[in-house]
C-alpha cells in the first residue's frame, strides 16, 4: 500500500541506499538489538482512505452533544462565547500553525510580533507589567505561579481559598508535591472567601494566597480587603486568577496589588473542545521578570535598526538553565495565543466592553427570573456571569431531562463538594438570548415544581 | 518608530473603529449592583480596527513566518512533519470543537470512544501496560511521570531515592523535569561513540537512584545498543526507568519502549502524530506506565464499563490531577485521525522512510562536514561546523546562511555535547528531490566557508530583518506595545 505522505517511491529508496552503501533498510536498524526487536506487525487498527476515516470521525463526533446544536448554560471554567469568524481563517493559515518555537527570528516575525501583541493585550487586560507567551491553561498556570512564589519567597505554606476552580485546586496540590509545599485551603461563606479565615490562616511562613476572581461560584471576591490582609506581611505573595473576560468590566488585579494574575484565555476566540487545548496566560510584576515560566518574546532592532522581535530572558529557561530553570515548560500554547489575539482584537477596546456588560446583564435577567419562578439562587453577593441555584434532587437527573428539552444544564456542584447536594452552577454569557433564558428557567421550574 | 517598521496592531488603531458584531442586549437593563471599587476605570488599551485590517495584519504576519508549508524545515528532535490537512476538518467538527468537558459522559460517548482507542492504540505502539492522555506537551508529561516514580518509591517506604540520573547528550526539559517533580539532576557521560558510557552509568547509579531518563534513540540519533544492559544496571539498584518520546518517529514497529525495559513512557503527540507545532504549542504529551506503576497515573482514568465509557477517579494511590480537564483532546484528535490514517504498515513505513531520509542525508553532507559518530543514525544527526570554524565560519552563521537558500536551518549548538552541532532531522514525508536542494545548499555554502566567508558571516541577505540585537534585547527588556515610547 502507499500513503500520501509518503513520497519516497522503490526507486527513490534503492539509490538512496545505494548511496549509503547498504543493500537494504533493514541493516539501518541492525543496531537495534535482536532481544528488543519488534517483529511481526503491531495490532493495531489497519489504515483508512481519507473518505473512510471522514465517515468513522463522524460517527464518534455525532455521539458527543455540542453546544452549536444544544443550548448550552454550563460553564465552571470553560465558556460558550462569541468566536469573530476571522479567528479561524487566522489560524488556519499554516505559516502560523506549521512552524515551531521562533528560535529563528530573521524568518518567525510574524510568530514572535503575534506573541509580543499577545503579552501587550494581556497585560493591558490584567493590569500588570508584563506577561508571558502563554502557559498549557489556566490551572496549570495557577500551579506555576504557586510554586514561583514558594522559590521567590523561600517559604513554604500556601493558602488557597476553597472559592478557586477546584480542579485548579487539585492541580495545584499535585504541583506542590514537588518542592514539598503545605497546601492551606480556606472555606467559603456565603459563596466568597471566608477572610476571617484567610486573617487566621496568614503568617510568616506563607507564600502567597490564591484568590479566583470572579471565582469559581461566580462570585466577585472583595480584593481590597484581601490585598489588606496579605500587605500586613512583608513577603506573601497575592496570586490571583482571573477570567479575562471580566476585567472588561471589573478593576484589573494588578489595581489590587496582586503580584502574580494567570488565567485562561478560552473566553476569547477558543472553542471548548472538550476542555483543551485551551490558553493559559500569566501575568506579574517587572521584579518577577526573571522568574516568569515559559517563553517571552522581546522588542529589538536588527543591524539596520529596523524593529524586531526575540525570545529573550532565555537564561530562565530549561534549554539553557536546565536542571537550574525556573520552570521546565519548553512547548506551549502558541497557536491559541494567536487565536485569543485576534479574537482580542476584533473585539477591541469597545467590544470587550459591551461582551463583558451582555455578560452580566443576561446573568442578572436569568437571575430575576428564576426568583421569580420562585427557584433558590444560592449566593447573593455580586457576581459576574455564573450563579448556583438550589435544588432538591439532584443536579444529573435535571441534566438528563433538559437535554431531551435541548439544554446542556448547569454544572453539578455535588461532583466536587458532596455538601452541595442538588446545587447547580449556571453560566449565562452572551450568546443566550433572552428567549433561551425564558425557557431555560420555565424547564426548571418545571423541574422544580 | 523607525520608516520601514513593520506596524505592530495597535498601530492601526483609530477610535470609534470595530472589528466585531454582538447583537443588541435583548433583556432589560438593570443597574448593577457593585461597590464602585470593583469598576474598572481605565479601559484595557486594546486596539480599535476594521475586520479587514486584522486580516491584512495577519496574512501580512504569517508572510513573515516560516512553516513546514512554506519550505523544508530539518529542526533536530522537534519532528517537523508534514501536518495532514485533514486532521484540522476532523478537529474542527462540532462534535469535537465544540463539546464541554463538563457534560453528562453519557453525552460525550464519541469523544471518550475516540480517547480510549487512541490510548490502547499508544499502549501498543510503545509496549506499554496502560496510557493517560492528560498531560499537556512531552514537558508536562516528563514531570508527570517522574511524579509517579517518586511516588511508587514513597509508597514502598523508599524515601531516599532522591536522584534522576540524564545522559549529557539530554534535552533541557529532563532535567528541569527532575528539579520540578523534586530530585537532583545527575549528569551520565557519553562515550566517544555517542552513546551512555556504561561504566559512568555503574559509577553515578546508587540507592539514592529513583530513576533514568533516556531518549531511545538519543539526541545524537543514535540507538542506545546497550539498552538492556542499561536497564538491568538501574533496575538492579532499584531505581527505575523513563522514555522521553521525543524520538519514537526512528522506531515505530521495529521497538518498543516497553519491550526495552522501560517503565514510563511519554510521547509528543505534536511530533511523531503530526499535531501541529502551532509556532511553540499547542503540544499533547501522553504518559504510558508498566503495571506496576500504573497505580500512580494521574486521576481521573479513562476506562470501560460494560458498554460504557467512564472516568474512575477513585484512585488512592494517583499522583493527582496534572491538569483540569483531560489533556489537549484537539490535538489528541488529530493524532488519533493520522493514526487511522496509517495503520501498522503505515507507521512502520514511517520509521523506516525517516531513517533512511537520515542516513542519507548524513553520508552525503559527510563528506563536507564533520560527522563526530559515523555509525548508522536513525531519524536524525548530529554533523559538527568545527571544519568551518577554522575558516571563521561559526554553526550560528551557516544556519544563517540557510534562511537564503529559503530552508529552516536544523537545530544548532545542541546536543551540549558536540562543538558547533547542527542536528538535522529531514522526516519521512520529505521528498529525495528537496533532500538533494538542501544538500546542495550546504554544500554551497561549505564552499563558500572557504572561498567567501563574509556571504557567510553577514547572512542572511534575503530576509524581511536582518539579524536581531539579542543582548539589548535581554538587558533592557521591552516585553510590550508602549504608545509614549514611539511617539
Amino acid at each position: 500500500m502507499t500513503y500520501r505522505y509518503l513520497p519516497m517511491t522503490e526507486q527513490d529508496k534503492n539509490a538512496m541506499l545505494d548511496s549509503i552503501g547498504v543493500q537494504s533498510s533493514e541493516e539501518l536498524f541492525q543496531d537495534i538489538p535482536e532481544k528488543v526487536r519488534f517483529r511481526g506487525e503491531l495490532n493495531i487498527k489497519k489504515a483508512l482512505s481519507e473518505p473512510e476515516l471522514v465517515r468513522e470521525m463522524s460517527r464518534l463526533a455525532n455521539r458527543n452533544v455540542n453546544t452549536k446544536d444544544y443550548t448550552s448554560f454550563l460553564g465552571a471554567g470553560v465558556y460558550d462565547h462569541y468566536i469573530p469568524s476571522i479567528v479561524d481563517h487566522v489560524i488556519s493559515r499554516s505559516e502560523f500553525y506549521t512552524a515551531y518555537t521562533p528560535y529563528q527570528p530573521e524568518i518567525s516575525q510574524g510568530e514572535l510580533q503575534a506573541i509580543f501583541e499577545f503579552q501587550t493585550m494581556i497585560s493591558e487586560l490584567t493590569g500588570m507589567d508584563i506577561a508571558n507567551s502563554s502557559m498549557y491553561d489556566g490551572g496549570t498556570a495557577l500551579a506555576e505561579a504557586v510554586n514561583l512564589s514558594a522559590g521567590q519567597t523561600k517559604k513554604k505554606k500556601i493558602i488557597v481559598s476553597k472559592t478557586v476552580h477546584p480542579q485548579s485546586r487539585e492541580v495545584i496540590h499535585s504541583y506542590a508535591k514537588g518542592p514539598n509545599l503545605e497546601v492551606v485551603e480556606i472555606d467559603e461563606k456565603d459563596g466568597v472567601t471566608d477572610l476571617e479565615a484567610v486573617k487566621r490562616e496568614i503568617d510568616e511562613d506563607t507564600a502567597s494566597v490564591v484568590i479566583q476572581y470572579p471565582n469559581f461560584y461566580g462570585q466577585i471576591e472583595p480584593l481590597a480587603e484581601v490585598q489588606d490582609i496579605i500587605s500586613q506581611q512583608k513577603k506573601t505573595m497575592f496570586i490571583v486568577s482571573s477570567n479575562p473576560l471580566s476585567l472588561g468590566y471589573l478593576t484589573p488585579p494588578g489595581e489590587f496589588g496582586a503580584d502574580i494574575v494567570v488565567g485562561d484565555a478560552q473566553v476569547f476566540g477558543i472553542p471548548a473542545q472538550f476542555g483543551g487545548p485551551h490558553c493559559g496566560y500569566f501575568a506579574t510584576t517587572k521584579k518577577l521578570m526573571r522568574k516568569v515560566p515559559g517563553r517571552l518574546v522581546g522588542q529589538t532592532k536588527d543591524e539596520e535598526g529596523r524593529r524586531g522581535f526575540v525570545l529573550t530572558l532565555q537564561a530562565r529557561e530549561q534549554h539553557i538553565r536546565r536542571d537550574k530553570a525556573t520552570s521546565n515548560i519548553c512547548s506551549n500554547q502558541a497557536l491559541n495565543a494567536l487565536a485569543s489575539s485576534v479574537a482580542l482584537s476584533a473585539l477591541g477596546k469597545q467590544g470587550l466592553k459591551e461582551m463583558a456588560y451582555q455578560n452580566m446583564q443576561k446573568a442578572r435577567y436569568a437571575y430575576a427570573k428564576l426568583q421569580e419562578a420562585n427557584i433558590p439562587v444560592k449566593y447573593h453577593g455580586p457576581f459576574f456571569n455564573e450563579l448556583v441555584v438550589q435544588f432538591s434532587d439532584s443536579v444529573t437527573s435535571i441534566n438528563e431531562k433538559l437535554e431531551e428539552k435541548g439544554f446542556i444544564g448547569g454544572f453539578d456542584l455535588e461532583t466536587v463538594d458532596e455538601n452541595m447536594k442538588g446545587a447547580m452552577l449556571i453560566a449565562v454569557t452572551e450568546l443566550r438570548t433572552k428567549d433561551e433564558i425564558d425557557r431555560f428557567v420555565q424547564e426548571l421550574g418545571d423541574v422544580y415544581a | 518608530m523607525h520608516n520601514q517598521d513593520f506596524p505592530v496592531i495597535f498601530e492601526y488603531s483609530q477610535e470609534g473603529r470595530v472589528g466585531y458584531s454582538l447583537p443588541e442586549l435583548d433583556v432589560p437593563e438593570v443597574d448593577i449592583e457593585l461597590d464602585d471599587a470593583y469598576v474598572r476605570k481605565n479601559d484595557a488599551d486594546l486596539p480599535e480596527v476594521s475586520e479587514l485590517q486584522i486580516m491584512r495584519h495577519y496574512t501580512a504576519l504569517s508572510k513573515r513566518n516560516h512553516g513546514v508549508d512554506s519550505g523544508f524545515y530539518p529542526l533536530g528532535s522537534c519532528t517537523m512533519k508534514y501536518n495532514p490537512k485533514i486532521n484540522e476538518d476532523i478537529a474542527r467538527m462540532s462534535g469535537f470543537s465544540h463539546v464541554h468537558p463538563l457534560q453528562r459522559t453519557e453525552s460525550s460517548q464519541g469523544a471518550l470512544e475516540l480517547m480510549y482507542d487512541l490510548q490502547t492504540h499508544l499502549e501498543e505502539i510503545t509496549g506499554m501496560h496502560q496510557v493517560t492522555l492528560q498531560p499537556a506537551a512531552g514537558a508536562h508529561g516528563e514531570w508527570t511521570g517522574l511524579m509517579m516514580i517518586r511516588a511508587f518509591h514513597e509508597k514502598n517506604g523508599d524515601y531516599n531515592r532522591t536522584k534522576v540520573i540524564v545522559p549529557d547528550s539530554a534535552h533541557g526539559t529532563n532535567p528541569a523535569s527532575a528539579t520540578v517533580a523534586g530530585f537532583e539532576a545527575v549528569t551520565v557521560k557519553s562515550n566517544e561513540n555517542g552513546l551512555v558510557d556504561l561504566e559512568d552509568l555503574k559509577r553515578v547509579v546508587d540507592d539514592q537512584t529513583a530513576a533514568l531518563m533516556l531518549t531511545n534513540p538519543n539526541t545524537l540519533g543514535l540507538f542506545e545498543e546497550h539498552i538492556l544492559e542499561m536497564a538491568s544496571i538501574v533496575h538492579e539498584a532499584g531505581g527505575r526507568l523513563y522514555y522521553d518520546g521525543a524520538n519514537l518517529n526512528a522506531i515505530m514497529g521495529y521497538a518498543r519502549p516497553g519491550d526495552m525495559g522501560f517503565d514510563v513512557v511519554h510521547l509528543n503527540l505534536h511530533k511523531t502524530f503530526t499535531g501541529p507545532h502551532g509556532g511553540g504549542g499547542p503540544g499533547s504529551g501522553p504518559v504510558g506506565v508498566s503495571e506496576e506503576l500504573a497505580p500512580y497515573l494521574p486521576k481521573p482514568i479513562l476506562t470501560k464499563k460494560d458498554d460504557q465509557f467512564v472516568f474512575d477517579g477513585d484512585r488512592p494511590d494517583s499522583i493527582g490531577r496534572v491538569k483540569p480537564y483531560y489533556g489537549n483532546f484537539g490535538i489528541n484528535v488529530r493524532a488519533y485521525t493520522y493514526i487511522r490514517t496509517m495503520g501498522p504498515e503505515g507507521l512502520r513505513q514511517v520509521s523506516e522512510f525517516a531513517v533512511v531520509n537520515a542516513n542519507y542525508m548524513m553520508r552525503e553532507l559527510q563528506k563536507e562536514f564533520d560527522l563526530p559518530f559515523t555509525q548508522h543514525c536513525k531519524h536524525e544527526f548530529v554533523l559538527s561546523g568545527k571544519r568551518q570554524k577554522k575558516l571563521g565560519v561559526r554553526t550560528l552563521d551557516m544556519a544563517k546562511r540557510l534562511l537564503d537558500f529559503g530552508y529552516h536551518p536544523p537545530t544548532i549548538y545542541f546536543p551540549l555535547n558536540v562543538e558547533e552541532a547542527m542536528m538535522v532531522e529531514p522526516t519521512e514525508t520529505e521528498s529525495k528531490e528537496t533532500l538533494d536542494a538542501f544538500i546542495e545548499a550546504m554544500r554551497q555554502i561549505s564552499a563558500e566557508a572557504e572561498e567567501n566567508p563574509e556571504i557567510v558571516q553577514e547572512a542572511p541577505h534575503t530576509t524581511v530583518v536582518s539579524r536581531m540585537d539579542e543582548t539589548t534585547a535581554a538587558r533592557k527588556p521591552v516585553l510590550r506595545y508602549e504608545k509614549q515610547l514611539e511617539e
